[in-house]
């Protein structure tokens, strides 16, 4: 069920809904007035770091390809960094653009950490990507995305 | 309303050597209601519980600070990495939605 898969960098509302039954199933399963598309995720991350330019690479995720339970998918995320008081993390966030709400969660760090690198599990409602966004002390931001299949949804419901 | 069941648990090394970078992984039993889910029996919502904010102090200074959001899971599990400095206490503090505070203090043990 590759149609309803938020690769695509903007997909509309219209071919969202038309994204296959299986999606909507699920959907319709689940009491949800809102749903996060690419579009709030992308806002939810302008809100945190503004219009800083979103630059590739240095971070890393570890995901599954497919998770087969959506309620709790092990996550690591870690950046590349010397983490010295001149250069390191200042904080890294996660985001997802098919939940009900965009945001995952923040991790603060400092030259203390050592390394960058936040472990969690997280819920997912249907397949989706996961995005990662580290914020420098130099004022540079790195961008992640990975996708990941969802054969149970993890919302609830 | 306080919680009975709610058991935060820190795993650290038992000695680190100074400088060297250690894992901390906890791991907190909550629900972690998000909000968004509607009682089967009674068809009303039910309301948002979640741990949204972790705190993390090392010898009295903060070395990690997290905002979780309901996409975190139940139970939810975290790791992250610290610089062993001075053998002294490590704070762990989770407050949740009902402005409830679960703390756990671990010792971090330096040697050399």
């Amino acid at each position: 069920m590759e149609t309803g898969n938020p690769q695509r960098p903007v997909i509309g509302r219209r071919d969202f809904l038309k994204a296959g039954s299986t999606t909507a199933l699920i959907l319709t399963a689940l009491p949800l007035s809102a749903e996060a598309t690419p579009e709030n995720a992308k806002a939810a991350i302008e809100k945190i770091i503004g219009s800083t330019v979103q630059k590739e690479g240095r971070i890393n995720i570890v995901l599954a390809e497919i998770a087969e339970n959506g309620g709790t998918v092990p996550l690591k995320v870690s950046v590349d960094s010397p983490m010295t008081v001149e250069d390191h993390v200042q904080a890294v966030h996660v985001f997802t653009d098919g939940n009900p709400l965009p945001e995952v969660a923040s991790y603060f760090f400092g030259p203390h950490n050592g390394k960058a690198y936040m472990s969690i599990r997280l819920r997912l409602l249907k397949t989706q990507n996961v995005i990662a966004v580290a914020q420098m002390i130099t004022g540079e931001s790195f961008v992640a995305r990975k996708n990941i299949k969802v054969t149970i949804g993890g919302c609830g419901g | 309303m306080t919680r009975k069941n709610i058991n935060p648990r820190v795993r650290v090394p038992k000695k680190v050597k100074q400088g060297d970078v250690f894992e901390v992984k906890t791991l907190v039993t909550h629900p972690m209601e998000t909000g968004l889910r509607n009682d089967k029996e009674t068809g009303q919502k039910i309301p948002r519980d979640i741990i949204n904010k972790v705190n993390v102090t090392y010898n009295g200074k903060e070395v990690m600070k997290a905002i979780w959001h309901p996409a975190m899971s139940a139970n939810p599990y975290s790791a992250f990495f610290v610089v062993a400095d001075q053998s002294g206490p490590m704070t762990f503090t989770w407050i949740d939605d009902n402005a409830e505070i679960y703390t756990k203090e671990v010792m971090i043990n330096v040697e050399g």
